[in-house]
Formats: C-alpha cells, structure tokens, sequence
C-alpha cells in the first residue's frame, strides 16, 4: 500500500489550468464602471457633460463678459476680438451669455432629475412593498398623470405664474416622477421576495427601513440611469418653453430664448447667434443621452452577471 | 379576450375620470376665476363678484367640477370669453388640420422607421448602420422647432424650393394639396418622430434577428429578401404598436411647437394663442383633449398589441 502511494505523482498544484488568473473578487459597482469605461461613445458623452458643467458652472469666474447691461454700440458684433462669439442685439457677449444661460439650463435639468426620481423612488417603493389595492391605486394615478401632456401644464404655469429656475424644476419634476415610480415598483417587486429583504425582516426592520437601506440601495441602477434621461428631457422642454417665449428671462439666461432671438436675425447673417447655441443644446442632451445609454448597459451586464 | 378588452376598456375609463379631475383641479389652481382676465385688470370687486355668479365660479370647487365633467360627456366643451363662441366651434374649425398634420407625419415616420431599422439591424455595425444611429441620436437631442428652423432655412430661404410658412387655405383640401407649403412641416414632425422609433425597431429587429424562426427561414432555402419581408417585418413591428401609443403626448407637444413655427391653423396655434391672452376654457379643453387623446391612444395600442400577438398573456 505504501509503494502504491508513493510510485503515484503528486498533483502539480502550482500551474493554474487555462483561463487565465483570478483576479481579486469585484463588486457589482466596480463591474458596472469597468463596462462604462470601455464604451467609448459613453465616455465622450461623460466628457462633454463635465466639460459644460465646468464651462458653465466655472467659466464665468473667468471670463468676464457682458450680460447684465445692454451696449447698443457693440451691438450684433461678428466674433472677434474682445468677444470670441460675437454680441447679440444688446450688445451682450453670446460665450458670456452661453456659459449664463447653460447653468440655468443645467441646474434646471439636474433639479427637476432629482426632484422627479425623489418622488418617484418614493411612490414605486411604496407601492411596489404595499401590493395589493394600495398598490392598484398608486398605479392607476401614475396612469393618469402620465396621460396629462405635461408640456401644456408647464406652459399655463409658465404663462401665470413666470418662470424661475425653482419653478420650472419643481412643475418639471412633479410631471417626471411617473416612468421612475413604475421602473422602481418594478424593482421592488423582484427584490421584496428575495433573501435579504426577508432576513431583514425576521430581524425587525420596519418598513420605512426596509425601504431605506434594502431596497431603494438595490433600485439605485434604474434610478441612476433614469436622472439621466429626465436632465436631457427637462433641458428640452425648458428649450422649448424659451422658444415659445414664456421662458426664463433676464437677468437669467435661457438657451432656448437665446436661440429663438438668434433666429430673428438669422436673415442679416447674425449667424454667430443661432449655430454655437443650437450646437450646445444638441451637445449636451445627446451627451446625458448617451451615459444614459451606456449606464443602461453597463448596469444590465451587472445583473446578467450576478 | 373579450373579457381582457372590456377590463381593459373599464380601467381607461376609470383614468380618464380620474385624469379630467386632476386637469381641472390644477387649473382651478392656477386661475381659480378667469374673471379679471375677461373682464380686464380694472375690473372692480362688484363686477368680478357678479361674473362669478353669472358664470358659476362662485361655485363649491366639486359642483363646478362635476357640471364641467356633464357638459364634457355632452360634446360640450364650455364657452370661450375671448374668442366670444364656444370652444367646440373653435375646434371643429380646426381639428380637422391638426388631425392631418399629425396623421400624416405619424404614418410617415412608421414607413420610414420600420425599414430603416430593419436595415440597421441587418447591416449592423457598419458604417451605414452607424451613420444612421448618429444621426438619429443628434435629431433626438434636437429641440423640435429648432430642426423646423434649419429646414426652413435650408429649404425654404437657402434654396426656395419649399415654402417656409404652412398653408393658410381654409379648407381641408386645400391643405392638403398645397405641399409646397406642407412639406417642411410635415418633415419636421416626421424627422422627430423617426429619430424616436429607429432605435427601438433596430434593436427590436435585432433580437428578432437571433430567434429560431429566421434560422429556420433561411436554413430551407428561404431568399434573405423573403426571410426579411415574410418572416422579420410582422414580428419585428411589434415594439412599434405600443411605441406609436406611447407617442401621442410627444406628437401632440411635437404639433404645438410646430405650428407655432409655420403658422399653421390648427389647434397647437390655438393653444398658443390661448395662452397668451388667457383664454381658460379653451386651455382646460384642450389639455382634456390632450390627456383623452393619450388614453384612448394606450387603449387601442394595447388592444391591437394583444390582437396582433396571441403570445401575449392576459393578465
């Protein structure tokens, strides 16, 4: 018996078979940001985001153009020296006036994404844990505010009441709450019969816990990706509102006013006040609607992979 | 399947109920009376008292409410002060033009998006393919009466071979002929909308692409043009079915801008015009008609989906 054993070879442990190393376990995030990272087309869209944020947010710390008081005697300036893009029929400097009304246009968007996925986690959350009639009822009224065209109520508050950039956020916001309240109902209905969510249970969390740290935590995938989408939506409408003319004015800047005015002087070859503000709303709804995209993606192989 | 459609059919009613409630809450809201908007900023209290009277809005809120909601189950769209003729006149002067617009311009964008999809799904990942998701990416960024302005200035100012204003023929025929002045803005809306459905019919026709079924088409020999007409187009339309529903709300925002910018007559323009000199009831008919036109849009999508795939469980 012994001979046998020790005429055998021992197991060569050392050679890894094929496949390659085993790296050190990652997280779901981690999966999630590696993916993001290799799609180019996301990574641009991330780039143009954070290039208008900073261009926005701190460009006028820098640059310090004209946009408070009118100089009839600069007046519809072609770019040039001392105003890289021109000046519009009040002699405003367009970069100045681009940076200006691209933070009205952010802060809009960014707000109105927050204060619509706030309501929605909330009431998807709810309703999703609630089952049941509740959850019928809570459904049946994210139908029909979803059959409410928004744009029409935003207008009419526009018209009675002006538009400010909190405003705007909150009607905005209180019209985008709906597609999220069902994409985390949808959440919450996988995830409450799972697991963890019963342990938590048997160890005493209540409901409102339950909600913050176990199940909301687990939506955070669907809610990010929506924030995205509903900036660009909110940066459109908002475009739109300025187009119509019920927008924000001054002292606030609003691109989509800037464009609706640039186009009145279209016919004179203003040219410098039409193109640069189309381009940057066109760049910057794109560039959320790519992450968006992409963290679509990039958090579906996620769940695929777990 | 009767009973999945009257269930059906019960729900929406349930919504539409609750939707004109939500609708003329918020804009009692907003103009609890829209006496000194008719009778004008110098209006004295007496005055807008006795407007209130004559006019019902000294009402409680939920008898106003539900004699609204009687006079809309009558076709009765209540009266408009500026306009000085009920709202149902307005409309039916227009409806018939705004219909057309966006009838038009939906079913366009449908021909359009199906093949192009198809073409990006069966070629995907070339340049054609990629071309084409970009510039449908860059029309979706697009606020809509920016495209409208560079197609005006394009076609209408830089090579005037299309019209920039819409036509202004009182007739519906004669709207219809007129495509000189049609074009640009039925393009507009079409553009837009396209933009819209691409990415899900390629990406619908791709997982079709994957199934069995066109494996099995093509294994008997099938020409790939017969595989894709026969066997791809029916199912890989699907998606479109409930997308198209799903669309109203955007085609009938898509028409306010659009009309706006080309001047044409229909009821966008005379939201528009409504907003600007307060005109209530026919802002709260409209937003109704807005809201009643999404819901029975979502019913027929969801109807016609279940009718065209029996795969689908009724639940």
């Amino acid at each position: 018996m012994a001979q046998v054993s020790t005429s055998l070879t021992p197991l060569d442990i050392t050679r890894a078979p094929e496949g390659g190393e085993i790296g050190p376990i990652q997280s779901g995030w981690k999966l999630a940001i590696r993916e993001f990272a290799q799609n180019r087309l996301a990574v641009i869209g991330l780039a143009i985001l954070v290039f208008f944020v900073v261009f926005c947010f701190a460009g006028p710390l820098f640059y310090h153009g004209q946009v408070f008081n009118t100089n009839l005697t600069a007046a519809d300036m072609p770019p040039g020296a001392g105003h890289p893009l021109g000046t519009d029929d009040e002699g405003f400097d367009e970069l100045a006036l681009l940076m200006w009304g691209g933070r009205a246009a952010l802060e809009v968007g960014f707000f109105a994404a927050i204060i619509g996925i706030g309501i929605g986690a909330i009431w998807g959350s709810v309703s999703g844990l609630a089952g049941g009639i509740v959850d019928a009822v809570m459904m049946r009224i994210v139908d029909m505010f979803l059959a409410i065209p928004f744009l029409f109520i935003v207008l009419i508050v526009a018209v009675r009441y002006g538009a400010s950039v909190l405003g705007l956020s909150l009607i905005i916001g209180a019209f985008t709450w709906l597609v999220p309240s069902r994409l985390v109902r949808g959440e919450v209905l996988t995830l409450r019969v799972r697991d963890f969510v019963s342990a938590a249970r048997a160890a005493g969390s209540g409901r409102l816990r339950l909600i913050r740290k176990h199940l909301l935590p687990n939506a955070l995938g669907v809610m990010i990706v929506n924030v995205t989408f509903n900036v660009a939506d909110a940066i459109l409408a908002v475009a739109a509102l300025g187009y119509l003319g019920f927008g924000l004015h001054y002292p606030t800047q609003d691109w989509g006013d800037m464009l609706s005015n640039g186009i009145q002087s279209l016919q004179d070859g203003y040219w410098w006040l039409v193109y640069p503000v189309g381009a940057c709303i066109v760049l910057v709804v794109m560039a959320a609607n790519l992450v968006g995209d992409a963290l679509r993606d990039s958090l579906d192989v996620r769940l695929r992979r777990r | 399947m009767t009973a999945y459609i009257l269930r059906r059919i019960g729900t929406s009613i349930v919504v539409v109920l609750g939707v004109t409630f939500i609708i003329f809450f918020l804009l009692h809201l907003i103009y609890p009376s829209p006496a000194i908007d008719v009778l004008g900023p110098k209006a004295t209290g007496p005055a807008i008292r006795s407007w209130n009277l004559q006019h019902g809005f000294d009402r409680p809120f939920i008898v106003q409410y539900l004699s609204y909601l009687g006079n809309l189950l009558h076709g009765n769209f209540g009266y408009s002060w500026k306009a000085n003729q009920s709202v149902t006149a307005l409309f039916a002067e227009r409806w018939a033009r705004s219909a057309y617009l966006s009838g038009i311009s939906l079913v366009f964008a449908v021909l359009i998006a199906i093949p192009l999809g198809i073409f990006q799904a069966v070629r995907r990942n070339t340049i054609a393919d990629n071309v084409v998701t970009g510039l449908a990416f860059v029309t979706y960024a697009m606020p809509v009466f920016m495209l409208g302005l560079i197609l005006i200035q394009v076609f209408a100012l830089s090579f005037p071979i299309f019209n920039y204003e819409a036509s202004q023929s009182m007739s519906v025929w004669g709207v219809m002929t007129d495509w000189r002045s049609m074009t640009l803005p039925i393009a507009t809306l079409t553009l837009i909308s396209v933009a819209g459905f691409s990415r899900y019919m390629r990406s619908s026709a791709i997982d079709q692409l994957a199934q069995d079924y066109i494996k099995a088409a093509r294994a008997k020999g099938l020409p790939e043009r017969l595989v894709l007409w026969r066997h791809l187009l029916r199912n890989a339309c699907l998606p479109m079915v409930t997308l198209i529903g799903l669309s109203i709300p955007f085609l009938l925002a898509g028409n306010l801008i659009t009309e706006q910018l080309f001047n044409y007559q229909g009821l966008g323009l005379l939201f528009f015009d409504s907003l600007n000199n307060v005109d209530y009831n026919t802002l709260l008919a409209y937003t109704m008609l807005g809201a009643l036109l999404t819901v029975v849009g979502n019913l027929i999508a969801d109807i016609s989906l279940t009718v065209a795939d029996p795969r689908i469980r009724l639940a």
